[in-house]
């Protein structure tokens, strides 16, 4: 369970993110929509400190996140899938797969290796285990990222505009491990712009604009009948 | 007898005492790689602290860096040389040698090691720190590994900038190739001709397959498609490139 109080976020004299109250429950797909530049990549940067809140707090499970214990929070609670994917180029696909588990968790090398193997198989990439990242395509790259972010276990997987960087006909390969992943009880927190997505898989939707959560609710409240007028105005344009 | 510069006795002269040459590229040899030990710890070390998320730390090789790139290595080594004994510490010119030589290329190989890890995208060490590595285990496993890779032509033009640059010993009679060259020159014969050629043929044998090694690997770097440094995505390699 995540849960974020009074949440802001400055950079300089910009206030991205301010006041935001969230809780994100055990196993919950949430969505987060908005315009760019409404702060909701930021938001869920907070989620795991990648960006430290200016005030209020972050507490997972409870436990409040800070600098001093975030490495030890985020090593057994969450992962993270980016836009431009940021896999580690100068290593194997399968390495990319192996480096936390032996480096972090005291996995054996072997272990690490099947268990690799295993999550590529779901992304559908075991036959690329042993190419480097560049080789492949930013759909397969997006699908290792998402084996990588498995592959130790974590209970919270967010998303940072996951297809956002892909060519559009790579975006439904991504889209299908997403959809797959949503049937198990990992709590997911997706930034993006595809409402096809939102509709099929989220528990939740919320939407974002100029720093503040300016609606909430189930998709078929969002994509049928929203309440507020920058919802309308935004999924009017997006949805067209 | 023809008393030319290069005067076909003065040839002769010189390979009679081939071993004054010897003597003095040993010498030269012996200081560049400590020189140059010194230098890459120096480099790598004050290079990370000016990557560093701590002001202090960023400070200090921010000065040291400056310090030793804007004032003329020469002053640098007539100060351990003429002025450190004032303070009772007296060293040999060969030590002066090592130190000086490696001060000052520690600087640049500071900045070398900076730039290169700059040049890594931050997406690289926000991957790491979501999957919970510490900064520093992200440095070793995830962006020194890249680094490594796209510095190794700038830092082999420091290391050939820094086996040029020990002829400073010459100076301070420091016992290395250029001393010993001039030296055998002046007493006596006046044969700087050979002596000048000898000693410029034997700094490029020493320079040129470092400098022609470093220009390749570059070229291969850039046509290369795979494993290869830094941002696999949304940003094109940043040139690496340190003046000295």
């Amino acid at each position: 369970m995540i849960t974020l109080t009074d949440v802001t976020k400055d950079f300089g004299s910009l206030r991205v993110l301010k006041g935001i109250n969230l809780t994100v429950k055990e196993g919950e797909k949430l969505v987060i929509i908005g315009p760019s530049g409404s702060g909701k990549s930021t938001l869920v940067r907070c989620m795991n400190f990648l960006e430290e809140p200016t005030s209020g707090h972050v507490y997972i499970d409870g436990v409040e996140l800070t600098r001093k214990n975030r490495t030890a929070m985020i090593r057994k609670s969450s992962a993270m899938v980016f836009q431009q994917f940021n896999l580690y180029p100068h290593m194997t696909v399968l390495h990319n797969l192996t480096l936390a588990p032996v480096k972090l968790q005291g996995m054996k090398k072997a272990e690490a290796e099947a268990l690799g193997m295993k999550y590529l198989e779901r992304v559908g990439l075991a036959d690329k285990a042993d190419a480097y990242p560049p080789m492949l395509s930013g759909g397969q790259q997006q699908r290792v990222a998402i084996a990588r972010a498995l592959v130790t276990n974590q209970k919270i997987i967010l998303f940072d505009e996951p297809t956002s960087a892909l060519d559009p006909e790579m975006v439904q390969e991504v889209l299908d491990v997403m959809i797959q992943l949503s049937k198990e009880n990992i709590t997911m927190v997706v930034v993006t712009h595809e409402m096809g997505f939102a509709r099929q898989v989220a528990d939740r939707v919320i939407f974002m604009d100029d720093g503040v959560i300016v609606e909430e609710g189930s998709p078929e409240h969002f994509f049928e009948n929203p309440t507020n007028e920058r919802t309308k105005a935004f999924l009017g344009k997006i949805l067209r | 007898m023809s008393d030319g510069v290069f005067a076909l006795w003065r040839w002769q002269r010189l390979l009679e005492d081939w071993e004054v040459f010897a003597s003095g590229l040993l010498t030269t040899l012996e200081v560049a790689v400590l020189a140059l030990l010194l230098a890459l710890a120096a480099g790598v070390v004050l290079g990370l602290f000016s990557t560093s998320e701590s002001r202090v730390l960023r400070a200090v090789s921010r000065v040291y860096v400056e310090f030793f790139q804007n004032t003329p290595l020469v002053i640098q080594v007539f100060f351990l040389y003429n002025g450190l004994p004032y303070a009772g510490i007296v060293l040999s010119e060969f030590t002066i040698g090592v130190l000086g030589v490696g001060l000052y290329h520690g600087a640049y190989i500071a900045e070398v090691v900076r730039a290169g890890i700059q040049s890594i995208h931050r997406g690289q060490m926000e991957a790491a720190h979501s999957q919970g590595f510490t900064t520093l285990q992200a440095m070793a496993y995830i962006i020194l590994p890249q680094t490594v890779r796209i510095i190794l032509p700038p830092m082999a033009n420091q290391a050939v900038n820094l086996v040029k640059n020990t002829s400073v010993l010459a100076i301070i009679a420091g016992g290395d190739l250029m001393y010993r060259s001039n030296a055998w020159a002046t007493n006596g014969t006046l044969s700087y001709g050979p002596s000048y050629v000898v000693t410029g043929v034997l700094y490029f044998i020493l320079c040129f397959p470092l400098a022609t090694w470093a220009r390749r690997y570059e070229e291969r770097l850039k046509s290369r498609t795979v494993p290869v440094a830094a941002s696999s995505v949304s940003r094109p390699n940043q040139e690496v490139a340190i003046e000295c």
